[in-house]
């Protein structure tokens, strides 16, 4: 299957996570904090620390760690605070 | 009809289920993965297929969030969230039972450090999880840190998933050698086997172990490039003039575990010293609610499920079914809680810690609070406890609800982190999944639940 990576395409598997998809792919961050716009990407791993959230197909807030990818999902870089679009 | 919910499908929420099933009760396992193991028995995501079985009257509840649980009339609800997580799609469920086994587990104690909060410092339960589940090595030179006998399994992992490990530093005393020579009546214990074998694979690796050190800061502009490691004295104070900076891009570090307590306190539950108190039966303070694993103490997996499998034989008598006492696994949880001890003495996170942050170090990753503005709000308000250090500090109050920073900052405050575990909502949700209705499932038969039952062995 395929994902995309804010427009990239990424190859993925079946039972694969968001963050091993991209960890996978040499991405080390996808999210900046709302406050002093720091990057941050995967930390507990075991879907704890929140730390890891991304946007997928329009929805903010998405642990990377804990989302497993389906075929066409639309994974984008969230910065700071989002709304759903 | 006889029927409890187990939450939580590691070591000792399998046991518990699989216990409770050969007693003829139907079980409502329910679990955040997508397949049984929890953290212990990791499995591979992307392999085909379920490598655990459990009897046929235990239904799997997968990629199921429980973010409440409430007390009712006879026993408890339990609430969830079901589906792709964190999505709009997720569907709720309501189960109601007059028993409940919790087995929740922990999650990695991280302590801060300068530069814990850049890209490429994972928690050593990450390096794990990524390793065993996802077959990904979190960088390609790691530097392992922490405390404790985790640190030798997740540097094997690592290896395996194709990383080098440039550094294992254990802060307390060598691992390998308190395994060699473990207090008296401990010696011959099965656990110490398996951690000699991953000793002997660090060993065979070449890969440095190094004790009384700790990875005191992590170096980089928007991610790890490199790390300074030192020598520690007695407290974990470093040793001036021991710094060594050593390249790596990734950083994985444990300094023991922390139980998952909320649902444990949701269900009123009592909490001693960090973990919820049980009896022999694995018992609570709450009527029906049973605890096993790591929210009993820390103690491993074969304690976990020994610990499952009396709560689940427990939780079976409660509601109704003909169970003698599980004699054999009683013994076990005996003899393992006291290796636990030892273990848990032998490693444990000493005071010098608070000495490695500087004044701009972040202490509560989500709302990015630094240590100065920690002090900064503790000198300026009263706080007497977490509440007040949550409000006056902002420390605890982000999406984590605690969980990463809440005995740190407890610690550096010089409050009770007890309440940090306090989660009404168990795990963040969507405002539109907590407006939702969802059904009730087999509510609790208020006559049958009437009836006082208690188990004593």
């Amino acid at each position: 299957m395929r994902v995309l990576f804010d427009g990239e395409e990424f190859e993925a598997e079946e039972g694969q996570t968001v963050a091993g998809v991209l960890l996978a792919k040499g991405v080390r961050s996808w999210r900046t904090t709302r406050g002093a716009g720091r990057p941050r990407g995967l930390f507990c791993g075991i879907g704890v620390c929140f730390d890891c959230l991304v946007n997928v197909n329009g929805v903010p807030d998405v642990r990377a760690c804990q989302r497993v990818v389906a075929d066409g999902d639309d994974i984008r870089t969230q910065t700071g605070a989002e709304l759903p679009s | 009809m006889r029927r409890i919910v187990v939450v939580g499908a590691g070591p000792a929420g399998m046991a518990a289920a699989a216990a409770a099933a050969r007693h003829g009760v139907d079980v409502v396992l329910i679990d955040a993965g997508a397949k049984l193991g929890g953290q212990y028995h990791r499995q591979d995501a992307l392999a085909p297929g379920d490598a655990f079985v459990l009897p046929g009257n235990v239904e799997h509840v997968a990629d199921a969030t429980v973010w409440a649980i409430e007390p009712v009339d006879g026993g408890h609800r339990v609430h969830l969230r079901i589906g792709p997580a964190d999505g709009p799609r997720r569907h709720g469920r309501a189960v109601e039972a007059r028993a409940l086994v919790l087995a929740t587990g922990a999650y990695d104690r991280a302590l801060p450090f300068p530069g814990w909060d850049l890209p490429g410092v994972f928690t050593a339960g990450a390096a794990q999880a990524l390793a065993k589940g996802q077959g990904v090595a979190v960088g390609d030179r790691v530097v392992v840190g922490g405390t404790g006998p985790f640190l030798l399994p997740v540097t094997a992992s690592l290896i395996g998933a194709g990383a080098r490990v440039v550094e294992v530093a254990e802060a307390n005393a060598a691992v390998t050698g308190w395994l060699s020579d473990p207090p008296g009546a401990l010696a011959g214990w099965s656990k110490t086997g398996e951690l000699m074998r991953f000793a002997a694979a660090l060993a065979r690796h070449r890969v440095p172990y190094r004790s009384r050190s700790a990875v005191i800061e992590a170096h980089g502009i928007d991610v790890v490039e490199s790390v300074t490691v030192a020598r520690l004295d007695g407290l974990w104070n470093p040793v001036p003039g021991t710094e060594r900076r050593i390249e790596a891009d990734a950083v994985a570090v444990g300094f023991g575990f922390t139980p998952q307590l909320e649902l444990a306190l949701a269900a009123r539950c009592r909490v001693e010293d960090g973990f919820v108190v049980v009896d022999a039966a694995q018992g609570t303070s709450a009527p029906g609610v049973f605890a096993a694993g790591e929210l009993t103490g820390i103690g491993g997996a074969a304690l976990a499920a020994s610990e499952g499998e009396v709560a689940g034989a427990a939780a079976a008598k409660f509601v109704g079914a003909a169970v003698e006492p599980p004699l054999k696994a009683m013994a076990r949880v005996r003899s393992g809680r006291k290796f636990a001890a030892a273990l848990n003495a032998a490693y444990p996170v000493l005071p010098g810690w608070q000495g490695w942050l500087r004044d701009d170090t972040i202490v509560c990753r989500c709302e990015e609070v630094t240590k100065a503005a920690l002090y900064r709000a503790v000198d300026e308000r009263d706080v007497e406890a977490v509440r007040s250090l949550k409000l006056v500090s902002g420390a605890g109050l982000g999406l984590c609800q605690g969980r990463v920073c809440g005995r740190n900052v407890a610690e550096l405050a010089g409050v009770d982190a007890a309440g940090f575990a306090k989660r009404p909502i168990a795990s963040p949700i969507r405002l539109a999944e907590l407006a939702e209705e969802e059904p009730v499932e087999s509510p609790i038969d208020a006559e049958e639940s009437g009836r006082a039952l208690g188990v004593e062995y």
